[in-house]
């Protein structure tokens, strides 16, 4: 224990950069050599896709040697270049802290973008699992607005979801899609990707204004009501797409074009992380914690507790609507049954899994769902019992989720550790 | 005149199927009730609950027909297979609350309702795992016999599902009024904070509450098995959402509201149904019950106290 404590605190110097560099690096060792020599040598029989966990589960016998490759890939490349690039990469760093610190951190998101885009690009179901996990990011992160700074408990981000969906699929099918049911194209399908934000933010408002169909009864009297009204109103958008047969009706609608390649929706990540960080660090956002902890305090407090509180709704909406949008263009097929009880269940086990009250926790919470979704998929049904087990140990244990009630401090995050250094 | 008739006999006899519909979310939505009266939260396993104990009377019932069919008379091997069924599926309901439910008392109550959720999916998900996906068909236990009074076709088994399912409310009106278990659980309800104070130990009270819900819950399922035969793992999620809703409109821990919102859930969907293609029958409802719940956001016998969710 004190070792193994000892060894991290050897990596307390490497700034954020520096472990970049070494994903980086171990990234480049995967893509050169990790098919032709070491999953090779190995016996593996193709790169292991998500750090070996889908052939451990299949064939038990390959546990070896899915681990030692991802000591030899993973593990080993990223801590030796972390540690031994920390002259280099504090110096980078310190040089970066005095610029912006937008410019500071755009200059890492690119550098991580990069790294991420030839991680996945080794194999196109990394790309899907990076894809929706994003989404599912942008999705979590929405439903924090609402069940983690507004305190209340909605359960209709899938209906959300399913109108920023079919809205912007209409939208794009409409205009840039020679389609069976929206005929020619109206313009040109070169000016897609290029309109195709617009399309989406369209889906988000679209989604908003749903949501005053929620939030304006529901807003009245505080408690469960949300709980059910939500709900209503997601079984209320299920089968009202399900009835209208100009957009497919049960059948659900497919043909979306591929506007949403990895880059775009990484770009919509990223731009949700920072506004829904601004709002709740802002003025507003505080007010809504204020209406969360207290609601007639705060309003005694000059707080505007009905207009904070559907600011926020709408908000949340919004951002579910346009993570519909890209889910739609990511599987270019969409229908009813994906935004019902199932889905609900999902968003709800990522959010209260990763941490109320924090975008980080979203992130975490998203991420490990995901990734342990897709990774445990070998099990099949059995993957149902676990997940289902591992939150329940979570909620036992963390009763607001593993990371709640923290922020991100960007500038924290991204700074040199190499005063640290000098001052031990 | 032959209109007037014909539109009476029309009337009635989906008043029939409403009563039916509505007996299963009432019984069902009771258990939401009756939970969210001593806890202050909903039991989201609840509509599982229900689907496990269908499986469970229906094991039940396929054992006793395969043993006792011909030398013991129907009605008792009915009346059996509803005891032990309540029996064993109040422990199911026990289990929630002990494993899901307790250690999470003094927890957010969000995270309790996550707990009960997670809880149903690996319900389902063990079902599916022991029994497969093959849909298994619930063994009638009562001979079915249509009867036709001036023009209104129902069948006994309708008659009884709506028969046992009143005995059962009044049944558990007797209970909660007249018995000191029930008083217990109306003071628990009525303040949780200072009723353990004088003795009644919550961690008695809420298993039982479960326990009973988990036993209506039970019946529920086994009459459900009578008039819709086809079983499914997934049947829990249908049902005990819309009796979730129910327990809402009925307005929080109130009973009889959650009876009543039951059969009218029941009316709604029938009627609608009848009148519209039966593809907008959920549109229709929740439309109806959003609207309601505009105008009254207590519910019907909603007490008068708005709580604030607790983060």
């Amino acid at each position: 224990m004190e070792t193994a404590r000892k060894f991290i605190k050897t990596f307390s110097n490497v700034p954020m950069l520096g472990w970049l560099i070494g994903f980086f690096a171990a990234v480049l060792i995967e893509y050169y050599w990790g098919y032709d020599y070491i999953s090779y040598y190995l016996g593996l029989p193709k790169i292991p896709v998500l750090f070996g966990a889908l052939i451990m589960l299949k064939e038990p016998i390959m546990i070896p040697g899915a681990i030692a490759y991802d000591l030899i890939v993973y593990v080993i490349p990223i801590l030796f270049i972390a540690k031994v690039s920390i002259f280099f990469t504090n110096r980078v760093a310190a040089v970066l802290e005095k610029t912006p610190l937008w410019m500071s951190a755009i200059i890492h998101l690119a550098f991580f973008y990069g790294v991420l885009h030839l991680w996945a690009g080794i194999n196109d179901y990394r790309v899907l699992i990076v894809k929706l996990t994003l989404i599912s990011i942008i999705l979590t992160i929405s439903i924090n607005v609402i069940n983690g700074y507004q305190g209340e408990f909605s359960c209709s981000h899938p209906g959300f979801m399913a109108i920023g969906a079919y809205i912007s699929s209409i939208l794009t099918l409409y205009f840039f899609v020679n389609d069976k049911t929206f005929g020619t194209a109206v313009l040109s399908s070169e000016l897609g990707p290029w309109l195709f934000p617009i399309a989406l933010i369209a889906g988000g408002v679209a989604a908003s204004l749903g949501s005053l169909l929620v939030a304006i009864p529901s807003f009245r009297t505080r408690g469960d009501y949300l709980a059910i009204i939500s709900l209503a109103f997601m079984f209320i958008v299920k089968s009202a797409v399900e009835n209208l047969n100009v957009i497919g009706g049960a059948r659900g609608m497919g043909g979306q074009p591929d506007y949403a390649p990895l880059p775009i929706i990484f770009i919509w990540t990223i731009l949700c992380i920072w506004v829904v960080h601004n709002f709740v660090t802002s003025i507003m956002g505080k007010a809504l914690n204020a209406v969360r902890d207290d609601e007639a305090a705060s309003e005694s407090m000059t707080v505007k507790t009905r207009k904070t509180k559907m600011t926020a709704f709408m908000f949340g909406a919004f951002w579910a609507g346009i993570a519909g949008g890209l889910f739609a263009h990511v599987l270019a097929y969409i229908n009813p049954g994906m935004f019902s009880i199932n889905r609900l269940a999902e968003i709800l086990a990522m959010v209260y899994f990763g941490g109320l009250n924090s975008i980080i926790g979203s992130i975490v919470g998203a991420i490990s769902i995901n990734v342990l979704g897709e990774a445990l998929r070998p099990l099949e049904l059995f993957k149902w019992i676990i997940i289902p087990l591992i939150l329940i140990l979570v909620m036992i244990f963390r009763p607001y989720g593993l990371i709640s009630f923290k922020e991100i401090n960007a500038k924290k995050l991204l700074r040199s550790k190499h005063k640290r250094e000098q001052g031990a | 005149m032959e209109a007037l008739i014909e539109l009476i006999q029309y009337i009635v006899q989906n008043l029939i199927n409403a009563l039916q519909r509505g007996s299963f979310y009432a019984v069902i939505s009771i258990g939401y009730s009756m939970v969210y009266g001593v806890l202050m939260l909903f039991n989201f396993a609840h509509g599982d609950i229900f689907m496990v104990a269908t499986y469970i009377g229906f094991g039940i019932a396929t054992l006793f027909l395969a043993l006792f069919a011909g030398f013991i008379p129907g009605p008792l091997i009915f009346l059996a297979t509803i005891v032990i069924t309540m029996f064993l599926a109040s422990w199911i309901g026990v289990f929630v609350e002990v494993a899901g439910y307790r250690p999470l008392r003094s927890a957010p109550r969000a995270s309790a309702a996550i707990t009960g959720l997670m809880i149903g999916i690996i319900f389902e998900t063990s079902i599916l795992i022991l029994l497969g996906a093959k849909r298994l068909s619930f063994p009638p236990l009562m001979e079915s016999i249509a009867y036709n009074v001036g023009g209104v076709y129902f069948t006994n088994v309708k008659v009884m599902i709506i028969i046992i399912s009143l005995l059962l409310m009044l049944a558990l009106h007797t209970f909660i009024q007249k018995t000191k278990w029930g008083m217990a659980m109306r003071a628990m309800s009525y303040d949780f904070l200072a009723v353990p104070l004088m003795g009644v130990s919550i961690n008695v009270i809420a298993p039982l509450t479960f326990a009973v819900g988990a036993g209506l819950a039970a019946v529920a399922g086994i009459l459900y098995g009578q008039a819709y035969p086809i079983l499914d793992p997934y049947m829990g999620v249908i049902i005990g959402w819309k009796a979730f809703v129910a327990a809402i409109l009925g307005g929080r821990g109130s009973i009889k509201g959650a009876a009543l919102a039951g059969y009218l859930l029941g009316f709604i969907e029938i009627f609608v149904a009848t009148i519209f293609p039966s593809t907008l029958r959920d549109l229709i409802a929740y439309s109806i019950i959003l609207l309601i719940l505009t105008y009254r956001p207590r519910g019907f016998f909603g007490m008068e106290h708005s709580t604030k969710l607790r983060l």
